[in-house]
């Protein structure tokens, strides 16, 4: 009896002060007795300094990575390293923040300035993109988690033709334009949200998560790192960076003999042949195409920046305040029991309906112009990759790929020269020792 | 080349880092604006949610009958399971003295669903709230959680001042 009537009280009280929630309808008791009201314990978050244990980490992995790959030239250095980085980046620090990440941190930051980006994501988007500038890759071979998981399970690696890996890195190209701009519009950092790994560095994840790194970790055992080849946003930056670097692996210490012995050590495709002069009618035909592309270039931004153009409404989708007014467009179709959490929150929260439509217009807006302008860059990029393909380089000897190298180190143990140095090498330590 | 892309590296990394204000951040749910749909439990990638409920004792009426505490209709005023609107019992009920009652938070058992919270804002004084505890948040770089929250509750904090507690709002 007693419940019952406090029940009705109180929610006689409730409805006295329905919308307010800041307004106590108990009050706090006085206590007789010595009853003190505690305060809620508040443990505090990850000290600062592991950021500081992390950078020095990371630029110590770094300069090691270079070393053994450029001065050392050895593989098992490489692997040792890489089992550590795996360790330590992936499983110790649950693969968080990672450099690949940090793309998604700095477009936020340099589009928001209300978002103040971290040091270390500063620093660790930076720092392998300063080393790969002097190196090459050595990122991506030793330090990368995310790279080492798809290098243990490569049993079976397949030849890819050049055609299809170059075809296949537009969607590396696409997913770092989109996840630049849903990061600059501060709708989410998709790279995160997508890490195809992180469900392994956490041992948790929800499903879809789960079917995206069984399903990358299935194709790892026969293509070469799909990832770091056909998705990974920072790979297409580390390729062009990789392009001027200063030093990079060469496959021979010395001069090439062109014995074809490391033709097939590569399993990324990241190996090239040396090139024969073409014939004079191939070299027209070859310039005839080139012209044909670079006058294409133009068509293909075009017809990228109006495709770019129709999708925008679709890919506003993901910022919640444009889902919010859509809902919102349809709060009539929705039922008491259907009514979504986010319809519930907007009711809570007291907005008007007027301010997410302006908020949505807002952000709609500049979605129309970033995904334009991704379409137009796409339509660049493809052109670009095919113009690429029809360029002729000439080469002399085998030589490791300037941007596709991952600086991983297989390639020295097939080649002669390298054995010959190595013997040379552990022969002149036996005799000064 | 080179020196051009590692000059304008520099310029980029210095551009970048002088927007970068000084204080860390981490996630922290804004308890004025979560709705305690459930969410939290279900979202964080670690399979123990780290939002768990928070007692804001300073706000709290200390009822005998509480709706945070017990289910809609109770069949008695007792720490009976049936009773509980904890799904895991996480929620120790103690006396103090005539007709006040003590609710704190076992937190082990916490599993973050706030269904508590929704029972205490619904009709008490909404003293319990959800946070998210940074003894076991790894402070992911997109929370999870944050992605999915439906009323943008989550928010980046100075690593200072990481809760957000009702009272003191």
């Amino acid at each position: 009896m007693r419940m019952r009537a406090g029940l009705i009280f109180m929610l006689g009280l409730c409805l006295l002060s329905s919308a307010a929630l800041s307004i106590q309808r108990f009050p706090p008791p006085q206590f007789e007795t010595d009853y003190t009201i505690p305060s809620p314990t508040t443990p505090p978050p990850r000290s600062a300094t592991f950021d500081i244990i992390d950078t020095a980490v990371l630029v110590a992995a770094l300069a090691l990575a270079s070393w053994l790959v450029l001065k050392k030239r050895s593989r098992r250095g490489v692997f040792w390293l890489m089992i550590f980085c795996l360790l330590y980046f992936g499983f110790w620090r649950r693969g968080c923040v990672c450099p690949i990440g940090a793309i998604g941190n700095v477009s936020l930051g340099l589009f928001n300035p209300e978002y103040a980006i971290p040091w270390i994501v500063v620093a660790f988007f930076f720092l392998p993109l300063v080393f790969t500038l002097f190196f090459g890759r050595t990122f991506c071979g030793s330090v990368c988690p995310l790279g080492a998981v798809q290098d243990f399970v490569l049993l079976r690696p397949l030849a890819i033709p050049r055609w299809l890996e170059t075809a296949l890195r537009l969607l590396a190209w696409l997913y770092l334009s989109l996840a630049v701009l849903y990061a600059a519009t501060a709708s989410s950092l998709v790279i995160c949200r997508y890490d195809p790994f992180v469900a392994f560095f956490r041992l948790g994840a929800n499903p879809l998560l789960w079917v995206i790194s069984i399903s990358m970790i299935v194709i790892a055992v026969f293509v070469g790192r799909p990832y770091c080849r056909f998705l990974c946003p920072l790979g297409v930056i580390f390729r062009q960076v990789g392009r001027v670097s200063k030093h990079r692996v060469t496959i021979t210490p010395d001069e090439c003999i062109q014995c074809r012995l490391c033709e097939n050590a590569c399993p990324f495709g990241a190996i090239e042949k040396p090139t024969v002069e073409w014939p004079t009618d191939e070299h027209v035909k070859g310039r005839r195409r080139l012209v044909l592309l670079i006058l294409l270039l133009p068509v293909l931004a075009f017809v990228g920046a109006g495709v770019g153009y129709w999708a925008h409404p679709r890919l506003a989708m993901s910022h919640p305040d444009v889902r919010l007014a859509q809902m919102l467009q349809h709060k009539d179709h929705y039922t008491e029991q259907t009514l979504p959490d986010e319809l519930e929150a907007f009711n809570a929260a007291g907005q008007t309906a007027e301010d997410v439509y302006q908020k949505a217009e807002q952000k709609l807006g500049q979605f129309a112009v970033g995904g334009t302008i991704v379409g137009l860059w796409m339509g660049l990029i493809a052109g670009g990759s095919l113009i690429g393909q029809s360029i002729f380089w000439k080469r002399s000897g085998y030589e490791a790929h300037r941007s596709g190298c991952f600086a991983c180190g297989r390639c020295y143990k097939a080649c002669p020269v390298h054995r010959q140095w190595l013997n040379n090498k552990n022969q002149n330590k036996q005799e000064s020792a | 080349m080179f020196a051009g892309v590692l000059a304008a590296l520099g310029a980029a990394a210095a551009g970048v880092f002088a927007r970068s204000k000084k204080p860390r951040l981490v996630w922290q749910i804004n308890p004025l604006k979560c709705i305690a749909c459930g969410k939290c439990a279900t979202h964080c990638v670690l399979n123990e949610s780290a939002v768990k409920c928070v007692h804001a004792y300073a706000m709290c009426g200390y009822c005998d009958l509480c709706t945070g505490y017990f289910v809609p209709e109770p069949k008695a005023l007792s720490t009976a399971a049936e009773n509980q609107l904890c799904p895991t019992g996480a929620i120790i009920r103690t006396f103090v003295e005539d007709p006040y009652f003590h609710y704190t938070i076992d937190e082990p058992l916490c599993i973050g669903c706030g269904k508590c919270v929704k029972g205490c804002s619904a009709f008490g004084n909404g003293s319990l709230f959800l946070q998210v505890r940074h003894d076991r948040c790894l402070n992911c770089n997109e929370c999870a959680i944050a992605a999915a929250c439906p009323s943008q509750a989550f928010e980046r904090v100075p690593a200072d001042s990481p809760y957000l507690l009702k009272d003191q709002l």
